[in-house]
């Protein structure tokens, strides 16, 4: 083997190109630093990895999961709580964790929701308005350490960034016709106009609207037009392809960074981007005090150091608490004595549906339809109506999300009917073009028992411990979901359809079906140094030359979707960065 | 219409040659009958059989009749048989997903609680070899193969290997069986490239228009009819009149 390369050092390294790592490299280099950006998996482009037809590839690309990480060279253990061994998941389904540049940006779906004000000071907004003994003292609920007001204009930057589309339903605290109700209040309008409805849509929202309820179609990262973002690149109008999340684009009609921002970023003097570089740890001084860098595999597996005197960790939220913990960087949460920080608060989604069955004189098209295209409701979402008579906390946004009719995955059938043979067959095409599922994408309260650490047992091909994920719903979520799921069968049963199934989540967790790729928590924010791990911009309490970013700081998952929060995030901390941080290198915040 | 067909008739037998190279674009449903290719000892079962790459002839056998009853069909109603699933199943496991592609192949091993998924050591080419193995013992203690029995047979001992009531030489059923269904059903409805769907039968008995996927001028037509519409291959787009990702829409 050729010896092992020793890169110059660099004012600061980012682990992981993806949403997160893009935003903040971009930011420290227009601020004039010389970055280096690692990403694991190999580089990605619109050309000439995204090109139609032979991205309309089902099989490839949702099925085999071309894009995601190769289970069998790294996945992740499971367990419900502590009273099993955890085990690997040896095919992944329940989650897409994204290999290569883009990360998980580049095949997402694109639906874009905003977190509620009452979301960052949950715990003192439920015990102001419920009483401190209203909800179970399992769940950790707290307070974020930063308010929606001042993320406010970093949300916005995303949308500018991603070219969002919808419509605004609050601007700066005026109710708008046509939106969501329901969002937190924007300063501007979104930058594009809203996807047109699909039929499902508009068969939801005459129903929903039977009930007195306001739907909206839901903002999302597809485009609606030819724009040009803040960045300067031009994305263009979204075909409704039916092949949204799991694929790349061919269109640029799905803001990624990809599309976005990597352009721009790599034409940068003092930025160089390095795929199939695979971080293994950061490095830190003899004393513990502070990061002197990182050490990766490069593509030729070489270990190789890279020296930084700042190291932003920005690897999807699982890995960036996979990768503290292998670093030994803060203290590892302990369930049985409550003690230790990283790891704590891990959650997932609960999500459940109600489908409607329709005559076949009504053709859904399911084919035609991008990610994010949905009609939706916010009524039972978060913390949106009086939860004061039910006993639980949280909710969930309810409405038809469309985004694609690829027939492996989908090929709806009634209940009771076979899995197999001439009336599975004939059920199957019965039914493909004429059903309607309808969504409930429910919150997900911390416990104690949820958390995040490294297996005792099992390792990847690079011998470091698989992280391990012990998970269950919480009552408190299945009371949420029975609640929700109740209210769309109610909908469901006014669309016009001959028949209507559904049924609320149900425990246990499962790994073998897919649900959600929103995992959160691990590496959560707030004032507490002790229980946190991050403080509110998002500095690490035991490294302050460490910055780790992503929706592993979130302390809990709301019923939105959490990924323009995760962007808000982002620029929140390269704020911090460049306004504070690189003024005067040290803790943010007093210990 | 695929070559391959139950009266046995159609076109004359092409060369080995072009055969192989039919198969390697995954064309394989261009194959015809094959009277000048043998594999290994001659099997009975509805279809003439294509060169298998992992499958022997009695492998092939029980997969042809399984795959049948999962997902029947006939030349009007076209099923797994007319899809060539077999093929497909053929392919996959052949290649690198059947020799563990995608699949965490370290110990150790333990059967842990469903939510924890599959847990068993093999790959899905080992699974298919060691459970079709074991079904044969099973059935050959009845002086039967599972391609002779008469159809609601079939699907009894289906049905016993869905509900996990028969252990397979360590590898239970259901296991199994799942994959095996899945495979059937991925056989059934992925791109032609793979092997399977031949015709794109199966994306035209539900109406999907396969890589064809661009709709902005009609999505918001609701409800329009287009079960008319002939389904796109990949290897078909861009020999049609509108180029591949034109956003000229139809």
């Amino acid at each position: 083997m050729s010896p092992t390369p020793t890169p110059k050092p660099v004012d600061a390294v980012v682990v992981g190109m993806g949403l997160v790592g893009s935003i903040i490299a971009k930011a420290l280099v227009d601020a004039g630093l010389k970055v280096v950006g690692l990403e694991r998996g190999p580089m990605r482009d619109t050309v000439p990895d995204f090109l139609a037809p032979a991205i309309h590839d089902e099989l490839k690309y949702s099925i085999r999961k071309a894009l995601m990480i190769d289970a069998a060279k790294e996945t992740f253990t499971f367990r419900n709580d502590v009273g099993q061994t955890a085990l690997p998941m040896r095919r992944i389904e329940m989650f897409l964790p994204g290999n290569g540049v883009g990360g998980a940006a580049a095949h997402w779906n694109g639906l874009v929701f905003r977190f509620q004000e009452s979301d960052f000071v949950l715990r003192s907004h439920l015990e102001q308005r419920y009483g401190a003994k209203f909800f179970d003292p399992a769940l950790t609920i707290a307070d974020w350490g930063v308010r929606y007001a001042e993320l406010e204009p970093h949300y916005d930057r995303f949308d500018r960034l991603y070219g969002v589309t919808g419509k605004a339903g609050n601007l700066q605290g005026v109710r708008q016709p046509g939106g969501n109700p329901f969002e937190a209040p924007r300063s501007k309008e979104y930058p594009n106009p809203p996807m047109k409805e699909l039929y499902a849509g508009k068969l939801f929202r005459t129903a929903a609207e039977q009930f007195g309820y306001q739907p909206f179609i839901g903002a999302t990262a597809n485009l609606t037009r030819t724009y040009t973002n803040s960045e300067g690149l031009t994305l263009q109008p979204c075909m409704y392809c039916g092949f949204c999340e799991r694929y790349g684009c061919e269109h640029f009609a799905k803001g990624s960074p990809q599309t976005t921002i990597l352009p721009v970023l790599r034409q940068k003097p003092n930025f160089e981007l390095r795929p199939q570089s695979r971080v293994l740890r950061i490095n830190v001084d003899r004393e513990r005090r502070f990061a002197t860098g990182v050490t990766y595999l490069d593509a030729a597996g070489r270990e190789t150091v890279q020296s930084a005197p700042l190291v932003i960790v920005s690897a999807f939220g699982m890995n960036n608490v996979r990768l503290l913990l292998l670093s030994g960087i803060g203290k590892p949460y302990e369930p049985a004595t409550d003690s230790g920080a990283v790891g704590r608060n891990f959650a997932y989604q609960t999500l459940s549906a109600a489908t409607v069955f329709y005559d076949e004189s009504v053709r859904i098209n399911p084919f035609m339809a991008a990610g994010g295209t949905g009609t939706f409701i916010d009524e039972f979402g978060g913390q949106n109506f009086d939860h004061g008579p039910h006993g639980f906390v949280g909710g969930a946004f309810i409405g038809p999300l469309l985004t694609g009719g690829r027939p492996i995955e989908f090929h709806p059938v009634p209940p009771g009917t076979p899995r197999w043979g001439q009336s599975w067959k004939d059920a199957v095409q019965r039914h493909y073009n004429h059903t309607v599922n309808i969504l409930c994408h429910g919150s997900s309260m911390p416990t104690r028992g949820n958390y995040l650490d490294l297996d005792p047992t099992y390792r990847d091909a690079w011998n470091q411990p698989l992280l391990r994920i012990t998970f269950d719903f919480p009552k408190n979520d299945l009371k949420m979901s029975q609640f929700v799921t109740g209210k769309a069968l109610e909908i469901a049963n006014r669309m016009g359809g001959k028949l209507v199934a559904g049924g609320a989540r149900q425990g246990p967790a499962v790994t073998t079906q897919y649900q959600s790729t929103h995992t959160t928590g691990g590496t959560i924010m707030g004032d507490d140094p002790s229980r946190t791990v991050v403080n509110r911009y998002l500095q690490s309490w035991d490294i302050p030359n460490v910055f780790v970013v992503g929706a592993s700081n979130f302390v809990h998952n709301s019923s939105y979707t959490p990924t323009a929060t995760v962007g808000a995030l982002a620029f929140w901390a390269a704020d911090a960065l460049v306004g504070r941080y690189l003024k005067q290198p040290g803790a943010l915040v007093p210990t | 219409m695929s070559g391959i067909s139950k009266s046995g008739k159609g076109p004359a037998a092409p060369s080995r040659r072009v055969l192989i190279k039919a198969g390697g674009l995954g064309l394989a449903s261009l194959a015809a009958p094959l009277s000048g290719i043998t594999n290994a000892a001659p099997v009975s079962g509805p279809l003439q059989h294509p060169a298998y790459r992992f499958f022997t002839a009695s492998e092939a056998a029980f997969i042809e009749a399984a795959t049948a009853r999962l997902i029947p069909g006939n030349a009007e109603s076209p099923g797994a048989a007319e899809a060539d699933v077999p093929i497909y199943i053929d392919r996959a496991l052949a290649g690198a997903w059947g020799g563990g592609a995608g699949l965490y192949r370290s110990g150790p091993w333990q059967t842990g609680v469903p939510s924890q998924g599959y847990q068993l050591k093999l790959t899905p080419a080992e699974l298919y070899r060691a459970a079709i193995g074991s079904i044969e013992r099973e059935l050959g203690r009845t002086g039967t193969a599972f391609a002779t029995l008469a159809p609601k047979d079939q699907d009894a001992f289906l049905k016993k290997l869905e509900q996990g009531l028969l252990d397979l030489d360590g590898v239970p059923s259901n296991v199994f069986f799942d994959v095996l269904l899945q495979n059937t059903v991925e056989g059934f409805f992925s791109d032609p490239l793979y092997g399977g769907n031949s015709n794109m039968v199966g994306w035209k008995l539900v109406g999907f228009p396969g890589a064809y996927a661009s709709w902005y001028d009609l999505v918001d037509k609701h409800g329009i009819d287009l079960s008319r519409r002939h389904p796109m291959a990949i290897a078909q787009e861009g020999t049609e009149a509108t180029p591949s990702g034109s956003h000229m829409g139809r």
